[in-house]
């Protein structure tokens, strides 16, 4: 299959959906003009009512899509991550709850589509990658997409499931050009993006590239890794990652959002509640500094994890 | 408007099912036979059966904290009702909501929800869903004084607007959120004064009188149907009761005196509304007094129901969580 850039990705998978089922609709702000990079021309093949461009009222609309939900509609929502706070009523009291407080009544097929614009020289209010607090909600699905083959398959199994979901869309990916190798991917399983027998390196969002960088680069000094891309988080595929380690024995885990109680936290409790034996190592989260992140681009590289950061856990697995 | 006497008739008999049942859960509170908060919508069941009956079954509500009023009012289960609020398997949520999340999705009910002002955009994105789907049915919010204080509440009400979407805003204004007076919290006059701001009709109706609620949300609907967009209605009630129950006592003298009290119970809208019926000769007084005794028959029937419906068992535990399930973690 060709190329594609990420954008492109999403693009399509939206107006794949939208053709295949009227139900489908996208809100979000500035997405007639595509502002954010991912829904160009979609009003022009769908027209305005299925592509609504929204006031700034976060709360409002991520409730409104949970509304026009319960009725039978397939909402997708176009957020940044940092709005998602404005609107976390909505988000927690209605769409996550709603189905198992109303014993089952309520079923709620809608997406949100959150982007993370972190590395960037955003500063503190518009870098944020708050996947973990999500995961510790009960009742959202959460995909994290590492390339554009997982942008598109994950995004339409989430149009096509009937839970809430939440795609979290690194936005350092937007603009990068991969292969499209599948086309429908299920939640709930992982992919093997190398295989290798020394250690395990899982990789969030984009930093599954990253540590596929890593372990290009520790193959050359002999050490075999084997990186893992979850695609999503909620449902986590532990499986493939124990018995990843089963193999390797040693697991290195990277992840963009703050270190404690992050998705890297979460894996390394699995791994030692449910692998321990095979551990031959300490377990090492690479993960964000544990501070906001900051505007001068001296500190802000600080704070993410790096190819410095993760080859030198990888090496210390091995000591 | 014409109402028929069916309507006016049913108005009276929706009204009394929700006083006895209300009634029913504070003594039955009272003897521990639940655990947990409830609120009682007494002295308010104008405003939901006003607004219920002038519906149709395919048009969807959605409540709030103190909601035991509207699944009733728009005919849902009275049964299912009290199961739910003893947390048994056949209540509406199989047990797993309560008092304040006392939805039945069979009669359209889009969720009653125990943060306040929370369901407001979800019932606007039905009204959103109606639109945008080229379909008949209006989408109602009951909210309370408080509420519309809130900012899920405001955007709401532009965002309906702009769309021009076929959603009825009702405040059941009751006058205090807790204890603090809508008079205190409130800038405007009225919360109905506040549709200005949003381009929409405000409407402040009498809350203890069923037909003009009924009136008013006829009014609404038509507008809603016809794609004229939303409209704010405003119902003036009155809580009889405190808050809620099982959240510790409120001095009530402190925030609101017995005269005033008082003052409300004389405008009960059940007593303004059977005279009514009486003094047009559709009911005879004892008609009227059968329909308040059936009334606490069926509660008791409901009770009896309520009490003999198991708890769920320990394997319901993981229950309702997904649609498309995934592995427990």
């Amino acid at each position: 299959m060709a190329e594609k850039i990420f954008a492109e990705a999403i693009n399509e998978a939206i107006a794949e959906e939208m053709r295949r089922d009227s139900n489908v609709f996208i809100m979000g702000e500035d997405i007639r003009l595509s502002v954010y990079g991912a829904t160009a021309n979609l009003y022009k093949e769908f027209g305005e009512e299925r592509v609504l461009d929204t006031p700034l009222s976060e709360n409002g609309f991520f409730g409104a899509a949970i509304g026009a939900s319960l009725v039978g509609m397939r909402p997708i929502v176009e957020t940044v991550t940092s709005f998602m706070w404005v609107a976390m009523d909505q988000l927690i009291s209605q769409a996550a709850k709603m189905r198992y407080m109303f014993g089952g009544q309520a079923t709620l097929p809608v997406v949100y589509r959150a982007s993370m614009m972190y590395g960037s020289g955003s500063a503190a209010h518009h870098s944020d990658r708050p996947y973990p607090m999500f995961m510790n909600m009960p009742g959202i699905k959460i995909a994290v997409p590492a390339n554009s083959t997982d942008a598109k398959g994950l995004l339409k199994t989430a149009v096509r499931d009937d839970d809430p979901v939440i795609i979290f869309e690194d936005a350092n990916l937007y603009g990068t050009r991969s292969e499209m190798s599948e086309d429908e991917i299920p939640f709930g399983k992982a992919e093997i993006v190398k295989s290798g027998t020394d250690c395990t390196i899982i990789g969030i969002a984009a930093s599954v590239n990253l540590s596929l960088e890593v372990a290009n680069n520790l193959e050359k000094e002999g050490i075999s890794c084997e990186v893992i891309n979850p695609r999503t988080l909620v449902p986590l595929d532990k499986e493939t990652i124990l018995k990843s380690v089963e193999k390797t024995g040693r697991l290195v885990i990277v992840d963009p959002a703050h270190k404690v109680c992050s998705a890297a936290s979460e894996i390394s409790s699995i791994v030692a509640e449910e692998g321990f034996w095979d551990l031959q190592s300490p377990i090492i989260k690479v993960a964000s500094e544990q501070v906001h992140i900051p505007y001068a681009p001296s500190l802000e590289k600080l704070v993410y994890p790096n190819i410095e950061k993760v080859s030198k856990a990888v090496k210390k697995t091995l000591e | 408007m014409e109402i028929t006497k069916e309507i006016q008739k049913l108005m009276l008999e929706r009204m009394w099912t929700i006083r006895t049942f209300e009634e029913k859960v504070m003594e039955v509170h009272e003897a521990g036979e639940f655990v947990g908060a409830a609120h009682p919508y007494i002295g308010e069941e104008g405003v939901a059966v006003g607004v219920c009956l002038a519906l149709k079954d395919t048009d969807y509500i959605a409540g709030n904290h103190r909601s035991h009023g509207h699944p009733l009012a728009k005919g849902g289960s009275i049964k299912k009702a009290m199961a739910e609020i003893y947390g048994r398997v056949d209540g509406y949520c199989n047990g797993k909501g309560g008092s304040m999340h006392l939805a039945d999705f069979s009669v359209g009910i889009l969720g009653e929800s125990g943060i306040v002002a929370s369901s407001v955009p979800v019932a606007t994105g039905a009204g959103l869903a109606s639109k945008i789907g080229k379909k008949d049915f209006v989408s109602v919010v009951f909210f309370g004084d408080g509420a519309s204080n809130q900012g899920a509440c405001h955007e709401s009400m532009n965002l309906a607007s702009i769309w021009k979407l076929p959603v009825i805003f009702v405040c059941e204004n009751n006058q205090f959120a807790i204890t603090t007076s809508y008079q205190n919290s409130v800038a405007v006059d009225n919360v109905s004064d506040r549709a200005q701001a949003y381009n929409m009709p405000g409407i402040l109706v009498d809350g203890q009188n069923v037909e003009a609620m009924y009136e008013a949300t006829t009014e609404a609907v038509k507008r809603a149907r016809n794609g004229e967009g939303p409209t704010l209605i405003e119902g003036l009630t009155y809580r009889f009761e405190e808050h809620s129950l099982g959240l510790g006592r409120v001095r009530r003298g402190e925030y609101r005196t017995e005269e005033e009290i008082n003052k409300w119970r004389d405008r009960d809208p059940i007593l303004i509304h059977s005279k009514k019926l009486i003094d047009r000769g559709i009911l005879s007084e004892e008609e009227c007094k059968e329909i308040e005794s059936n009334s606490y028959s069926q509660t008791e029937e409901a009770v009896e129901f309520a009490r003999n419906s198991s708890f769920p068992e320990p394997s319901d535990l993981y229950e309702d969580m997904w649609a498309n399930p995934i592995p427990k973690p």
